[in-house]
């Protein structure tokens, strides 16, 4: 029977990969779990659960950064934010409803491994964007710390974004700084209704070259959800100030104008699509399997048009066509033509979100890496993990 | 010369140096290697000038190709390599090696696609910064970071040292602009991060290249994000008769959740010194001078600058002056560019520093910073990017005058110390190099440099590339892989359990 660890300080936590390290024992590193249904399925005997390591270090909103302990909740951390009026820029989801998971708060750490980040992320960046300092343990059991708690900085080589979308694959994070930024004082969202995807690509490609600042844009076909049940809807979010929200807008009134059949959600109505978006509402409630594309926005239309010739799909467009979650009639496995058709426009990634066991277990869950590429995550997972303790087989065999 | 030791060259190295020079010159053929000591010269050193080397040869390749196939020749034959882009680091990350090859990659200069539907530009790393911003600005898109020296530095230097400029605060340091790159490794083999999409597939390798100093692999081709220029930019100078003063109001700015394009101090010695020389308008009777620039949407750059002037004047702000013209605005940023050569003009020499510290220190800092002056009998000037709180003091001194680099370097050790001290870092954007690599102790623990140089191991396990930068000792991949092991039972019974 496999021991479930529960540190609640980083001596403890170290003191449990150093006895792993020494047996050759692996370790399933969870946050709370709530993403143990995504990735591949890790073999180990015990598990190592970071949540007991919880709480905030500093705060000082003045300076937008807070260092907090990884197994914070990322509950915690939102409503701390949002009493100074700030938030995480990347505004990370809530996966639980997509994943069918009970309702149990993830933890920070378990965000920034996984650098989940939302719709946001086109404007502000990633989760990885905002990270500025790391405390970990590392598989060989060593307690070390890279970065710092300011802006810039490049002392040293940047581990702590480098442990961002790592999967706990190379070191257990006991403690994080990260920079925040003040809320938007005012939100909403230009909608464009009926158009097709190539035009609603142009039209946000348009959107986001221009000067009106948009901060997330997607795209949902007729049909897909509540929100699009009469016409497909091609959304752009603007944040700021009031007037120059304003300006914006008529901004992109003007240069859209082409597209005569325009709406507008403002304030709380605009969050909570955003937020919906954010936690992929309208795929939950399904088991079907759920892949995450990465691709140039442009190539987002082409490769949905190219994979609907082929399959029953729903889908969704995010990052302006850069994101899109597709999920797939029938169990697949699918993975190979799938990632034929992103490498045939302009290459990218796929990643199962969502899948049953066995579907799991079958296919590469990540996107596979040419063998050089392989070669040099491997050397780089040994490097940290020499023993492959840490979250054996999650990413990738070997990894 | 100074007193940073650089690692003992091999002897056999430099005994086979005509051979070696020869096979480099069946790989690049023509004028793409470089042996003669005279043409060599313009290699021997970067900006940090107060150290000087000749390399064992200078090699300067075309493609990808050459680059795989010269790095595979010195993995096989055990030679080192130091990559050079244009020559600008401040942190001597390009001093060349004696027994080194010098790999310049200057060659690398054609921008390769331009895709403005997706913001994104292919480059090879050879083209400058500035050449970026260049090529897309006919409609309206720029490359938002932006060093001072952008007319000069390489987007190449520019990945490996994760340069920033006046616009990081806004729109970030070279990292989050970053989409894809083509890397070589010392092996030879070639690999390619990202590209047009966003986030890496696997481990983020792109973020342990920026900021890599060419220790880990050379860079051959390089795709970023362009952004469409902001509609407006408005600067403001905004005058302190004390440093404590403006100090408080780069807090409040921030604090008050206002995020300018840019926002910049300059002290007494630095405002006089890029007066003088740039004639940029600068009110030469006040201790500290803030350039906060607005940008965005006009209604927007407007309500911002009342907000930001109400906030200078609660904090005892002496001088306020919009720009009115974007004739006016960029004249306000010229006097801040030149800021370095200005010193330049009132000292022989100078050293400049780069440290980061948490922009409520910045007072008790610049405090502390006048009595190491004082110790160390030299005077220094403050340019920095105070919203981010990185700082450049700029030590004034004598290469002529016996001891006073020493003094310099010691009163810069001190500096960057007093950084750590309150919570900083050493280096916000200039990188360690040899510069501040035996600082490196001050900030980090035996353990957490030796992770970093496992880092290095998995890429290049013989540490061939550009050995002698960034860590104080060097340790030998196979003693870095070391562990001690404690077999034996489960020895925390008192660790809680689920
Ligand atoms: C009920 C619920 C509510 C949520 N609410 C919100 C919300 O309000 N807003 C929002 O944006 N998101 C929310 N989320 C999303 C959730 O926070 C993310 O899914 C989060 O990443 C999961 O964290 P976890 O700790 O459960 O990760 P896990 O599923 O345990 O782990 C994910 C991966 O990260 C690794 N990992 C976890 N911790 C560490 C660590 N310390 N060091 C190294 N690797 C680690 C694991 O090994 C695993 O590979 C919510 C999720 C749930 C289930
Ligand atoms: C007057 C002046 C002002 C400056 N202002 C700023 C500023 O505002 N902000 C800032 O961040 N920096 C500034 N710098 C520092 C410097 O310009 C930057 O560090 C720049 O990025 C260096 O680019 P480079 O092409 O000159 O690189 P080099 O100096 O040639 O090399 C720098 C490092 O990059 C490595 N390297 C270069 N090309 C490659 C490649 N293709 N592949 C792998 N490794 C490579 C070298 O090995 C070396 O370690 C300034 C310098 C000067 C002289």
């Amino acid at each position: 029977m496999g021991e479930g660890f529960h540190p609640t300080t980083a001596e403890e936590l170290e003191a449990v990969v150093k006895w792993a390290a020494a047996e050759r024992t692996p370790l399933e590193v969870i946050g709370s779990g709530s993403k143990r249904n995504w990735g591949r399925a890790v073999q180990s005997a015990h598990t190592l659960r970071v949540d007991g390591i919880a709480g905030v270090i500093d705060y000082e909103p003045a300076e937008l950064v807070l260092t907090v302990k990884a197994g914070t909740s990322l509950t915690d951390v939102q409503t701390l934010l949002k009493e100074h009026n700030q938030e995480l820029p990347f505004e990370p989801a809530d996966l639980s409803a997509v994943l069918g998971v009970p309702v149990q708060a993830g933890t920070i750490g378990g965000v920034l491994a996984t650098n989940l980040s939302g719709p946001r992320r086109l404007k502000a960046g990633a989760a990885r964007d905002h990270v500025l300092g790391l405390e970990a343990v590392s598989g060989r059991g060593e307690i070390f710390k890279a970065g710092g708690r300011v802006v810039k900085n490049v002392t040293g080589y940047d581990l702590s974004r480098g442990f961002c979308s790592s999967w706990g694959t190379l070191a257990v994070a006991t403690s994080f700084s990260i920079k925040v930024l003040p809320r938007a004082a005012k939100e909403c969202t230009f909608v464009l209704l009926g158009l097709t995807s190539q035009e609603a690509s142009s039209a946000m490609s348009e959107a986001m070259g221009s000067s009106a600042e948009v901060s997330s844009a997607a795209h949902l076909p007729k049909g897909f959800c509540p929100l699009s049940q009469e016409h497909s809807i091609t959304l752009l979010r603007l944040e700021g100030i009031p007037v120059s929200i304003e300006y914006r807008l008529d901004k992109l009134r003007s240069i859209l104008k082409r597209f005569p059949s325009q709406e507008l959600i403002e304030g709380q109505a605009s969050r909570k699509t955003w937020g919906d978006l954010r936690d992929l509402i309208p795929f939950a409630g399904s088991d079907k399997p759920l892949w995450k594309l990465s691709v140039s926005p442009t190539a987002g239309q082409q490769v949905i048009a190219e994979l609907e010739k082929r399959f029953a799909i729903r889908w969704m467009m995010d990052w302006a066509g850069g994101l899109v979650w597709v999920e797939m009639e029938g169990e697949g496995p699918h993975d190979v033509p799938l990632r034929r058709i992103i490498t045939e426009n302009g290459g990218g990634h796929a990643t199962l979100l969502r899948g049953s066991v066995e579907l799991r277990a079958s296919v590469d869950v990540f996107q596979p890496q040419a063998e050089t590429l392989m070669g040099l995550s491997k050397r780089l997972k040994a490097q940290f993990d020499p023993h492959g303790i840490l979250n054996p087989g999650r990413m990738y065999a070997g990894i | 010369m100074a007193a940073i030791a650089m690692p003992k060259p091999s002897q056999e190295t430099l005994r086979k140096r005509s051979k070696i020079v020869a096979d480099l010159q069946k790989i690049v053929r023509g004028e793409g290697v470089i042996c003669d000591e005279i043409e060599m010269r313009p290699y021997e050193t970067d900006a940090l000038t107060a150290y000087r080397q000749l390399p064992l040869v200078v090699v300067l390749p075309e493609t990808v190709d050459q680059v795989s196939r010269v790095l595979k020749y010195c993995y096989d034959n055990d030679v080192k390599v130091v990559p050079r882009g244009a020559g600008t680091s401040l942190s001597g990350g390009a001093l060349p090696l004696e027994d080194g090859v010098l790999l310049s990659m200057m060659k690398f200069n054609r921008i390769l696609e331009i895709d403005l539907e997706n913001r994104a530009v292919v480059t090879q790393p050879g083209v400058t910064n500035l050449g970026i911003t260049t090529a897309v600005q006919q409609d309206g898109f720029y490359y938002a970071p932006d060093p001072s020296s952008q007319i000069a530095c390489s987007i190449g230097g520019n990945i490996a040292e994760n340069s920033g400029g006046v616009h990081s605060l806004k729109y970030g340091l070279t990292t989050n602009n970053l989409l894809g790159l083509e890397i070589v490794l010392i092996t030879g083999e070639v690999i390619r991060l990202g590209g047009k999409h966003l986030d890496s597939e696997a481990y983020d390798l792109l973020a342990l290249l920026t900021g890599s100093e060419g220790l880990l692999a050379i860079v051959t081709e390089v795709t970023v994000r362009v952004l469409q220029k902001p509609e407006t930019a408005r600067a403001a100078l905004i005058g302190f008769p004390s440093s404590e003063e403006a100090g408080k109001c780069v807090a409040e700015i921030i604090g008050a959740g206002i995020i300018p394009g840019g926002m910049e101090l300059m002290d007494k010695l630095a405002i006089d010194a890029a007066e003088d020389f740039v004639h940029a308008g600068y009110p030469l009777d006040v201790d500290a001078l803030m350039i906060v620039e607005l940008d965005g949407p006009e209604a927007e750059v407007d309500d911002l600058l009342k907000r930001v002037s109400a906030i200078a004047e609660k904090n005892g702000s002496s001088y306020l002056h919009v720009s009115q013209s974007e004739e006016e605005r960029n004249t306000f940023w010229a006097g801040r560019k030149a800021a370095f050569p200005a010193v330049g003009r009132i000292s022989p020499d100078y050293l400049c520093m780069d440290g980061t510290i948490p922009r409520a220190a910045l007072p008790q800092v610049l405090q502390e910073m006048q009595e190491l002056s004082e110790k160390h009998g030299l005077r220094v000037a403050n340019v920095f990017h105070a919203g981010d709180g990185n700082l450049h003091p700029l030590i004034l001194y004598d290469a002529n005058i016996p001891g006073e680099l020493a003094a310099a370097e010691a009163f810069g050790a001190d500096i960057l110390r007093l950084c750590v001290k309150v919570g900083g870092v050493l280096t916000g954007e200039h990188g360690v190099g040899i510069e501040k690599r035996d600082l490196m102790p001050e900030m980090y623990s035996e353990d957490d440099l030796k992770q970093q140089q496992r880092v290095k191991c998995a890429f290049d396990e013989k540490q061939l590339l550009n050995p002698g930068k960034m860590f104080p000792v060097l340790h030998r991949c196979a003693e870095l892989g070391f562990m001690h092991v404690h077999q034996g039972q489960l020895p925390f019974p008192d660790i809680p359990r689920f």
